[in-house]
């Protein structure tokens, strides 16, 4: 019995142990129901195996919606809590749980495989590719992710969440005020979510240096596949600080070193330090790919070319050396002198330079357009003004010397959440709307998917503006409960509000998505939107070669090219198509994955090591298998395309 | 015969086996903190570049100046890194 203890949590409540019982009978439900419709086979074959880029998208997309429920609870819960003062629906242990999985899950389990999903889909789509460049390790990064975040999710079930904040800050993780295992999860679970991600980042790079069509330069990419080429060149040098600093981490938590305490030569600050270098070059992975989108929907919905093609990359390449240059605006006020600070608030400032010329440029190319106020349009639009107004109080919190004042107040709070809200959440919704029938040969509903639009937006305003009066006011963050004296009482109840309407908003795109399911035409053709890029020359759904025949392109909007320039995008005639096989490896070495990371946080050493043998057996059996592909013979391609409505092109 | 025989990979071999040397020797020898310092960052930085270019092949395919963009990228930014945590840690701190 001893041994089970350690599972147990340690501050349960009637609330954990029903969510136990919902998680078994999910799990039971999902067991039953795809035995009960033999579905095994199919899923193995079709999904758990699959190494194409679009399927492993529409995954990654299922699993983003997945945690963006998981999150919204939390957040909901959490406003619940502050909505009155003095409220006793959570405790304070609770209350930090939530909000340390609240931003873990939001950040890395619901953004990250979200943008990372629409690159997975539309990044070889618009540019002609077939596949990513390593089409198996896509597949090994999704299952990383996968896992890590099943990890991360069972926290709060067995063994107890972490409690320290999504930062995480030493020495309060240190084992001496963060003793129960809530932390070896952040450690552990981000750590194999991280390896995910910078193996997409170097996946990405490669796809977009080296497979592109004939005829496409780097200057005559499209805008999101600019985007997606800065973010993961980002995700390339930010993401080995975290994989450092998380290591040394857990060796402090599990293996008694002392890089992070406050004794014995360690140096807490560090972590801090480490983090945020990491963190704020995170920010810009964040925003930079729902610029891309930006881009993509202001230029279809305005109809005309983006303005200022050359100055939109020029800002992306400039962002992605200033967003190493900043980090320590996240501690001005840890004790650094005026020097440092004054340095890293002139590098703040300047940042939001490159920002502002693609806002204006955003708007000079509505400027002279024919606007179609679609759903992606309308994202767009309601950006524009929430998002300014959380870059400004950025530039605001940039002022080394002002930011005394703001530092852990719920200002900074409203200032992220209005700057990635709008920034990343809206643009993934607009993304989604705008890619979903190339994803699923249907569109969503327009009524129902702007009235989710305008009460997601009107939410977002309503939630988080209150907080720039009672931050300022001194209300910190973080905090469980207040008193009535202090007077937060009334913005927490309009927070609260907003809370609920956000909520209602997400309901309705759930509803969307079933309604459109079921009452939505099918006959749309393959370009709906009547767009500009490559992606909507294709086959909707999109056959698994993509192209039948590599398209060629002059500039970096081929699809209009062919359509109002005459330009020819597929020249010659059908060859055969190599395609790269199937593979369960990257599944089950990600499964193993899952259970080395839980023997870990458990310190259960015996398991630890077996499944660290298994992961290195994976990798033995990748180093000398002999796998060439298999061909798609141009019999096929010929039946194939007869069937989707005759070659095109 | 002549040819046939990768001068450039044993010359560069050779040389990374007299860094390693080099760098080990800090450790045996009674140097002060800053020359052993010194020692350490300028073998480790020739034993890098040593290896993308005389291993790694970093120059000589067409991807090239790629290659070279991202190390000369990555440099950067490890740089920009070390120095600015110094400075925010220690040399900034009052
Ligand atoms: C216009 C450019 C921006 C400026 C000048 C800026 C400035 C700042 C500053 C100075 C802080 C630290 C404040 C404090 O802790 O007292 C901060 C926090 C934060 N910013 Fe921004 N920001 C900008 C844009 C963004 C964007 C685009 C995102 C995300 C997409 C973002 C996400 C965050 C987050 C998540 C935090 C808080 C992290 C935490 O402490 O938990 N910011 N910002
Ligand atoms: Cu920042």
């Amino acid at each position: 019995m001893e041994f089970f203890e350690r599972f147990a949590i340690p501050h349960p409540s009637p609330a954990i142990y029903a969510s136990m019982v919902a998680i078994g009978l999910t799990v039971i439900a999902i067991i039953a129901g795809l035995t009960y419709f033999k579905k095994w086979g199919y899923i193995w074959r079709e999904w758990l195996t699959t190494v194409d880029h679009k399927r492993i998208g529409i995954m990654y997309l299922i699993s983003a919606l997945l945690m963006l429920f998981r999150g919204g609870v939390d957040a909901i819960m959490m406003r619940s809590q502050l909505a009155v003062p003095g409220n006793t629906l959570l405790d304070a242990q609770h209350y930090n749980e939530i909000f340390t999985t609240h931003g873990i899950v939001m950040i890395l389990f619901m953004a990250m495989p979200f943008i990372i999903a629409l690159m997975n889909f539309v990044v070889p789509l618009q540019i002609g590719a077939r596949d990513v460049a390593f089409p198996r390790l896509n597949a090994l990064s999704f299952w990383l992710f996968f896992f890590a975040a099943m990890l991360f999710n069972i926290s709060f079930v067995v063994g107890g969440s972490p409690d320290a904040g999504w930062t995480s800050y030493f020495p309060l993780a240190g084992n001496e005020h963060s003793p129960h295992v809530g932390t070896n999860y952040y450690m552990i679970a981000i750590q194999i979510a991280g390896l995910g991600t910078l193996m997409t980042g170097i996946n990405f790079i490669v796809t977009i240096l080296k497979m592109r069509a004939p005829g496409m330069t780097l200057m005559k990419m499209p805008m999101f596949t600019w985007s997606a080429l800065i973010t993961n060149v980002i995700i390339v040098f930010a993401f080995p600080v975290l994989t450092i600093a998380l290591a040394m981490g857990t060796m402090d938590r599990l293996f008694g070193t002392h890089f992070f305490s406050i004794d014995n030569g360690g140096m807490d600050m560090l972590w801090a330090n480490l983090f945020w270098v990491w963190g704020h070059p995170e920010v810009y992975i964040l925003i930079l790919p729902a610029f891309g989108i930006y881009s993509e929907v202001i230029s279809t919905f305005a109809r005309r070319n983006l303005y200022g093609y050359k100055s939109m990359v020029a800002s992306m390449v400039i962002i992605s050396l200033f967003s190493f240059l900043v980090w320590v605006h996240h501690f001005f006020t840890m004790g650094q002198g005026a020097f440092v600070n004054s340095i890293f608030s002139v590098t703040t400032m300047a940042i939001a330079v490159p920002t502002g010329i693609k806002i204006f440029n955003w708007l000079f190319t509505l400027w002279k357009g024919k606007i179609v106020m679609t759903t992606p349009m309308l994202y767009s639009m309601l950006f524009i003004p929430i998002f300014t107004i959380g870059g400004v109080t950025g530039v605001m919190l940039g002022m080394s010397a002002a930011d005394y004042q703001y530092h852990n107040t719920m200002f900074l709070v409203a200032h992220f959440h209005l700057v990635i809200i709008p920034g990343v959440v809206f643009a993934m919704l607009a993304g989604l709307t705008y890619w979903w029938p190339k994803m699923f040969g249907f569109m969503l509903n327009e009524r129902i998917g702007k009235w989710a639009a305008w009460l997601i937006a009107v939410g977002t305003c309503v939630a988080f503006f209150p907080m720039f009066i009672s931050g300022l006011d001194g209300q910190a963050r973080r905090m469980y409960t207040y008193s009535e004296a202090t007077g937060f009482g009334f913005w927490n109840m309009l927070s609260f509000i907003g809370a609920g309407i956000l909520a209602i908003g997400f309901v309705l795109i759930v509803y969307n998505i079933y309604y459109s399911t079921r009452y939505a035409t099918r006959d749309i053709g393959a370009d709906p939107w009547d767009a500009r890029t490559l992606e909507w020359a294709t086959h909707s759904p999109v056959p698994e070669y993509n192209f039948a025949i590599t398209p060629e392109v002059n500039s970096s909007e081929a699809l209009w090219d062919e359509k109002k320039k005459g330009h020819k995008l597929f020249k010659g005639s059908y060859q055969e198509i190599h395609m790269p096989s199937k593979s369960g490896v990257p599944f089950i070495m990600s499964a193993i994955f899952f259970v080395f990371g839980f023997a870990m946080i458990f310190s259960l050493w015996i398991l630890a090591i077996v499944s660290l043998l298994g992961i290195f057996a994976c990798l033995i059996h990748r180093s000398f298998e002999q796998d060439h592909g298999y061909h798609i013979s141009v019999k096929e391609i010929e039946e194939t395309e007869a069937k989707m409505g005759g070659a095109k092109g | 015969m002549k040819e046939l025989f990768p001068r450039k990979q044993v010359m560069g071999f050779i040389f990374s086996l007299v860094l390693t040397v080099a760098a080990l020797l800090v450790y045996f020898l009674d140097l002060s903190f800053a020359l052993g310092m010194t020692v350490l960052l300028v073998t480790a930085f020739l034993q890098a570049g040593l290896q993308l270019v005389v291993f790694m092949h970093a120059g000589e395919s067409e991807d090239k100046a790629t290659i070279y963009t991202n190390v000369y990228y990555g440099l950067i930014i490890a740089l920009v890194t070390i120095f600015g945590t110094l400075l925010a840690m220690i040399w900034g701190m009052v």
